[in-house]
């Protein structure tokens, strides 16, 4: 299980979200959501200057850089 | 018999999912739009009679959850717990179900009767899901009521159910977890009274809380929701109860609560929702391309162009008409009132101030209608929200939210629009930039003064220089949004807002939405933004027409001249100091296409757009040691000066804020000077 982030995350990819290290308000506004840990995310687009959507619990985000790059991803088979 | 008492029924639910058209479909045109007391969100109210009820609707907004981060949910929170709101109808997006729960178990623990009003039953049904309605609301205890707004289906039964909810007899709730690991021990059988039951450490710490409030002696009509609160350390309840519960609340127990909901939830999708849809909708497809590293942006382009080719060139044509009726109007009240012996002045100030005035609010109408009804369409059908992802990263070097593209993209048309556009962004300090770059976009209205002067002196050039007006335009809105995003992220004022958007399914528009939505916007327009004009038309026209000895003949004798020639010493230095150029540049506040018109009637030409006009123009101009560095510094300033009132009026109410708009004001009319200044400070030494 490696340490990374969603801005790594392959495209088409199931992840799970180990933590998410973010400033409380991010952080309730996405877990209203559904963005808690331990969710299982996919990955639907990943522009590598940051930007990544993702559908978790049926519902489809759009979060920019600095907020991917600080939810902690691990992969699953 | 139930009374004949006015039922007050709240509108709750996330964004997307079809609350204000299910709204709209019950209130219709009966709607009152205001603002809730103290802030900038919009309320609306509505009334509907239905059989022998009457009820008051109030939707609030668009919100995820009921925490107090931001306005709508501290807003909506209030208004349940505050107002005489008998009803809540909790709208879901019933395709979204498990994102949609969250908030409805949410306020299931406000303590106030909710009806679950399951919107979109129709694209369930499309995509081949079901929901079981008979066991969901045995597992929340409330009414689950299927309904399509859209579609107009459910809608009878969804207000009846409402109606007769307000005593709320409840649902039987029947709630078995499937074997727990750890079997409760729990003094009592939430199950029998709660949707939403705790681990037994949290249902333990509510009993104690809930004991300490009363007998500190705090009153409450719901404890249960205060102690969770407080469980929770929102601090807008730890506030309000004021107690010291350190010895209960030894950390915030936060994670685990919302955690045990999306468990409860996740077992009520278990149970209640079958078929779960697996392919991928049309969305996923539609944006595979729309949202693709390298056709998103090509594709937003082509579509942006759409919109800008339907609001300007169809709208022009429109406008083309209203612009030939005013003419006539105009011409016939004239003529009207010479027959009628009607006063000169008074003539004067209905034809050339106020129909010419008023006239000028109604050609925007074309406009903005068209504008609003495409704009409106993006938005509905979901793609608005994608072309915040697609400029996110552009956009966000230099300072700007990628929402901010539409309203300078349109800012090359008209400002007027360009500046309501961008009424979309969210954070108003990304809406106040956005205002101050736009009318750095250069307008179509001054591209006639551009098109005259670089013909005249720049000959062959005569497009490379119209153009460079264009680039100059866009760098330096860029350069001022960069600086502004700079200084108010020292001053700790931007929280550096990162994009964190839903990406709603793509949907069909709903014409009756769209309706509303623009009905209100061209109302907006008429109302607000014409009464500035009007008053502004008559002011300009007055001090073009009077003078020191009342109403003058000459130009050069009225007021506009004396100011004109007041501020001409300040234009000298940008090589512009030509009080018929200062006051053809303030007739420009009116309307920018008005400047090359004052300039032909103040230099004595016929018609200066005219080849012969032109010449003559230039050698007019030649004999004031007005050469082509000149007319280049004239257009510079042209560009960047303060936009026409119309545009004032529209930031002042975008902005709402007299000293913003009085910032931009300034500001603009500020750069404008610097800019022509230097281009002709520094074109005099090479030239």
């Amino acid at each position: 299980m490696q340490e990374k982030n969603l801005c790594s995350a392959v495209i088409g990819g199931v992840y799970q979200v180990r933590e998410m290290l973010l400033p409380r308000a991010t952080k309730m506004r996405l877990t209203a959501l559904g963005l808690t840990a331990g969710t299982q995310v996919r990955v639907l687009n990943n522009k590598h200057s940051g930007s990544v959507i993702f559908c978790v619990r049926g519902t489809r985000l759009a979060v920019g850089k600095k907020i991917a790059e600080h939810i902690c991803i691990s992969g699953i088979k | 018999m139930e009374q004949e008492k006015e039922l007050q029924v709240g509108f709750v639910g996330n964004p997307n999912c079809g609350k204000t058209t299910l709204f709209n479909a019950y209130t219709g045109a009966r709607l009152k739009v205001a603002n809730w007391p103290g802030v900038t969100v919009e309320k609306k109210e509505g009334a509907l009679k239905y059989h022998k009820h009457q009820f008051k609707l109030v939707d609030l907004p668009g919100i995820y959850s009921l925490t107090s981060y931001t306005m709508e949910e501290k807003l909506t929170r209030q208004f349940i717990l505050d107002s005489d709101v008998d009803v809540i109808v909790d709208v879901a997006d019933a395709s979204a179900l498990e994102r949609n729960l969250y908030l409805t178990l949410q306020l299931i623990e406000l303590g106030k009767p909710v009806v679950l009003a399951l919107n979109m039953m129709d694209i369930v049904q499309e995509r081949g899901m079901e929901i079981d309605l008979h066991r969901l609301p045995e597992m929340l205890g409330i009414p689950c009521i299927p309904v399509s707004a859209r579609k107009r289906a459910g809608l009878q039964i969804l207000i009846h159910t409402v109606a007769h909810h307000k005593e709320k007899r409840q649902a039987i709730l029947e709630h078995q977890h499937p074997e727990r690991e750890v079997p409760s021990h729990h003094r009592h059988n939430h199950h029998e009274e709660f949707a939403m039951v705790y681990d037994d450490v949290i249902e333990d710490k509510i009993d104690e809380l809930t004991e300490r409030m009363k007998t500190a002696g705090f009153k409450s009509s719901n404890y249960r929701w205060h102690a969770l609160k407080l469980l929770e350390q929102d601090e807008e309840i730890v506030a309000k109860v004021g107690l010291d519960l350190s010895d209960i609340i030894d950390r915030s127990y936060e994670t685990d609560i919302i955690n045990e909901k999306y468990d409860f939830i996740e077992e009520i999708i278990e149970e209640c929702l079958v078929n779960k849809q697996t392919k991928a909708a049309m969305t996923d497809r539609v944006d595979k391309l729309l949202t693709h590293r390298y056709f998103g942006l090509p594709m937003f382009l082509v579509i942006m162009a759409a919109v800008f080719f339907l609001t300007f060139f169809i709208g022009d044509w429109l406008k083309g008409y209203f612009e030939d009726f005013l003419g006539w109007f105009s011409g016939a009240v004239q003529k009207g009132f010479a027959a009628a012996k009607v006063n000169a002045t008074v003539t004067s100030l209905i034809v050339d101030g106020i129909i010419s005035g008023v006239g000028g609010i109604l050609t925007f109408l074309p406009n903005i209608f068209i504008l609003f009804l495409a704009l409106a369409f993006l938005e509905d059908s979901g793609y608005m929200s994608r072309v915040a992802y697609v400029m996110d990263g552009l956009m966000g070097k230099l300072g700007l939210s990628g929402r901010a593209f539409i309203p300078m993209v349109l800012g090359f048309g008209c400002s007027v629009p360009a500046v309501m556009a961008s009424r979309a962004l969210e954070d108003p300090a990304d809406r106040r930039r956005t205002i101050f770059v736009t009318p750095f976009m250069s307008c179509s209205a001054k591209l006639p003064v551009y098109v005259l002067f670089s013909q005249m002196f720049f000959g062959k050039s005569a497009m490379i220089a119209a153009f460079s007006m264009y680039l100059l335009g866009m760098a330096t809105g860029i350069a001022t949004a960069f600086v502004m995003s700079r200084i108010e992220r020292r001053a700790k004022k931007d929280t550096g807002n990162p994009l964190l958007i839903e990406l709603p399914e793509y949907k069909v528009p709903n014409a009756r939405t769209i309706a509303i939505y623009v009905w209100e916007k061209v109302k907006d327009y008429l109302t607000k933004a014409g009464t500035t004009i009007f008053i502004a038309s008559i002011l300009v026209w007055f001090i073009l027409n009077f003078g020191t000895k009342g109403l003058v003949t000459e130009m050069s004798e009225s007021f506009g001249a004396i100011i004109g020639r007041a501020i001409a010493p300040i234009l000298s230095t940008a090589g512009i100091g030509l009080w018929q150029i200062a006051l053809a540049l303030i007739s420009g506040l009116a309307a920018k296409e008005v400047v090359v018109s004052s300039i032909s009637v103040l230099f004595g030409i016929g018609n200066a757009s005219s080849s012969a006009g032109m010449t003559e123009l230039a050698a007019v101009l030649a004999e004031f040691g007005f050469t082509a560095l000149n007319a280049y510094a004239l257009m510079v300033f042209v560009l960047l000066y303060t936009p026409c009132v119309a545009t004032i009026a529209v930031i002042r109410r975008e902005l709402k804020s007299v000293k913003w708009t009085v910032a931009t004001v300034f500001y603009q009319l500020f750069i404008a000077w610097l800019m022509a200044t230097l281009v002709y400070q520094v074109g005099r030494l090479f030239f």
